[in-house]
């Protein structure tokens, strides 16, 4: 079975390590915070300017001056501190956050990504993914394999307007995980997801790939 | 000097000119001067240029001036919550410009800083680069991006004294520093106007020298998306 959202947000949380600085995309990517193991020290970053982000606040605590990135309610946490847009994009363009977790339209197998406009359609903007992309050490996209048409989203080559090109460094999807090599030699699959075969897969997948000597299917 | 206002309206007072440009603080609805927009739509001030790094609601915010149609360019990052600056710019109305978030953010500062230009790796190879210079350094391909300034930045702050001295908080700081330094004239308005001297000189998030004009207003610091979780039951 393919992994559900929740699934594939555990699974994006492997990528997590003790004292990373992390910022979590929207959606999928936002659901890998339930899954920070315990005992983990992971630090969350929300770009309009916040280290340390809590969870949710109950009902009555919110706080209008207290949002995420989503323009979410949020708390904060004995470890918080505030800053400036232009302090939290120093942060992120300077190589200072670990990991950034991601949605994506499109992946291509150089590590280009799609993921804030449709020709045609309403475009609202990049907000801060050209510079998460851009400035991260390390970015993981997450993401269903296959569009509502069910055409491949890992492709040779992106077609919609680019976010960042040779950027992404590993693909999490419903079906498998992609490791983007850094010689530029393209895409290993390194991992399927339980009860997924290689041939569908291959079947699925747009991109050219090679597959890992030691590729595992996950438990 | 005299830096403080009786209200928004008295403070806009000899800067407001058609087809100015003004930088308006916020992420969101958080931290947005929302006293001075609706001031300016009363003053009726048309052909704005407006940099905020997003356009309000269609009933809040700056969402306010596009109803009025006193905006004729906004430059943004991310304008998605906004049904009237979509039906706008699609009909051809509105002019608009994104920059990635982190590149808006830096054009302010640098605007302020008196830093023309400046290389970013952001955006690199992609539409955002079209036209602009290229350059490598150290084997890293970045683009040149240029500094931002305004004929008047509109502030949200949450404490300020008679000397322009501004505190803010929580992430409603988000782009109001910088644009208190990029305005020709910098109007902040804040929930509390306190003695000089009480906010302590360490906690000062933006020195008063930016800060032309203040004002105390109430605000209904309106939330966006309202997410809560349960209480656990022990």
């Amino acid at each position: 079975m393919p992994w559900t959202r929740d699934q594939l947000a555990e699974r994006a949380a492997k990528e997590l390590q003790d004292g990373f600085y992390v910022n979590l995309g929207i959606g999928i990517p936002t659901l890998v915070a339930n899954y920070i193991p315990a005992g983990m020290t992971v630090t969350l970053q929300s770009e309009n300017g916040m280290l340390g982000m809590g969870p949710f606040p109950y009902a009555g605590e919110e706080d209008a001056d207290l949002i995420n990135a989503g323009k979410q309610t949020i708390t904060e946490l004995d470890e918080t501190s505030y800053f400036s847009s232009a302090d939290s994009f120093a942060m992120i363009r300077g190589g200072h956050i670990n990991l950034s977790i991601l949605g994506a339209m499109e992946v291509a197998e150089n590590g280009d990504i799609a993921n804030w406009m449709i020709p045609g359609k309403l475009v609202k903007g990049m907000g801060g993914a050209m510079d998460l992309v851009a400035g991260v050490k390390r970015v993981v996209v997450v993401m269903e394999h296959a569009n509502k048409h069910g055409q491949s989203k890992v492709l040779k080559a992106c077609t919609l307007p680019l976010t960042g090109t040779r950027v992404v460094e590993r693909i999490i999807t419903d079906l498998c995980v992609f490791d983007v090599k850094k010689d530029g030699s393209g895409l290993e699959l390194i991992e399927l997801a339980p009860g997924v075969a290689l041939d569908e897969v291959e079947a699925k997948t747009e991109a050219a790939f090679t597959v890992s000597p030691a590729l595992k299917t996950a438990a | 000097m005299q830096k403080v206002y009786p209200d928004a309206r008295a403070a806009l007072e000899g800067v407001l000119f058609d087809g100015m440009t003004v930088m308006s603080g916020g992420f969101g609805l958080c931290g947005i001067p929302e006293n001075l927009i609706l001031a300016i739509r009363d003053a009726g001030t048309r052909g704005l240029t407006v940099i905020s790094n997003n356009a309000g609601v269609d009933d809040f915010g700056l969402g306010l001036l596009l109803q009025t149609r006193q905006i004729a360019k906004m430059v943004s990052s991310y304008v998605g919550e906004n049904k009237e600056f979509e039906r706008q710019y699609l009909a051809g109305e509105l002019e608009l410009e994104f920059n990635p978030q982190g590149t808006l953010a830096e054009r302010i500062r640098a605007g302020g800083a008196g830093i023309p230009a400046f290389f970013t790796a952001t955006g690199v190879g992609t539409l955002v680069a079209e036209g602009k210079e290229v350059r490598e350094f150290d084997g890293r391909q970045y683009v040149m991006e240029t500094g931002l300034k305004a004929d008047l930045s509109i502030v949200k702050a949450w404490k300020g004294d008679a000397r322009g001295n501004l505190m803010f908080r929580k992430t409603a700081r988000n782009f109001n520093p910088m644009m208190a330094t990029a305005g020709a004239v910098c109007i902040a308005e804040v929930e509390e106007i306190v003695p000089v001297g009480s906010l302590g000189a360490d906690q000062i998030h933006t020195p008063g020298i930016y800060v032309d004009r203040i004002v105390q207003s109430t605000f209904e610091k309106r939330i966006e998306q309202r997410t809560v979780r349960q209480k656990e039951h022990a």
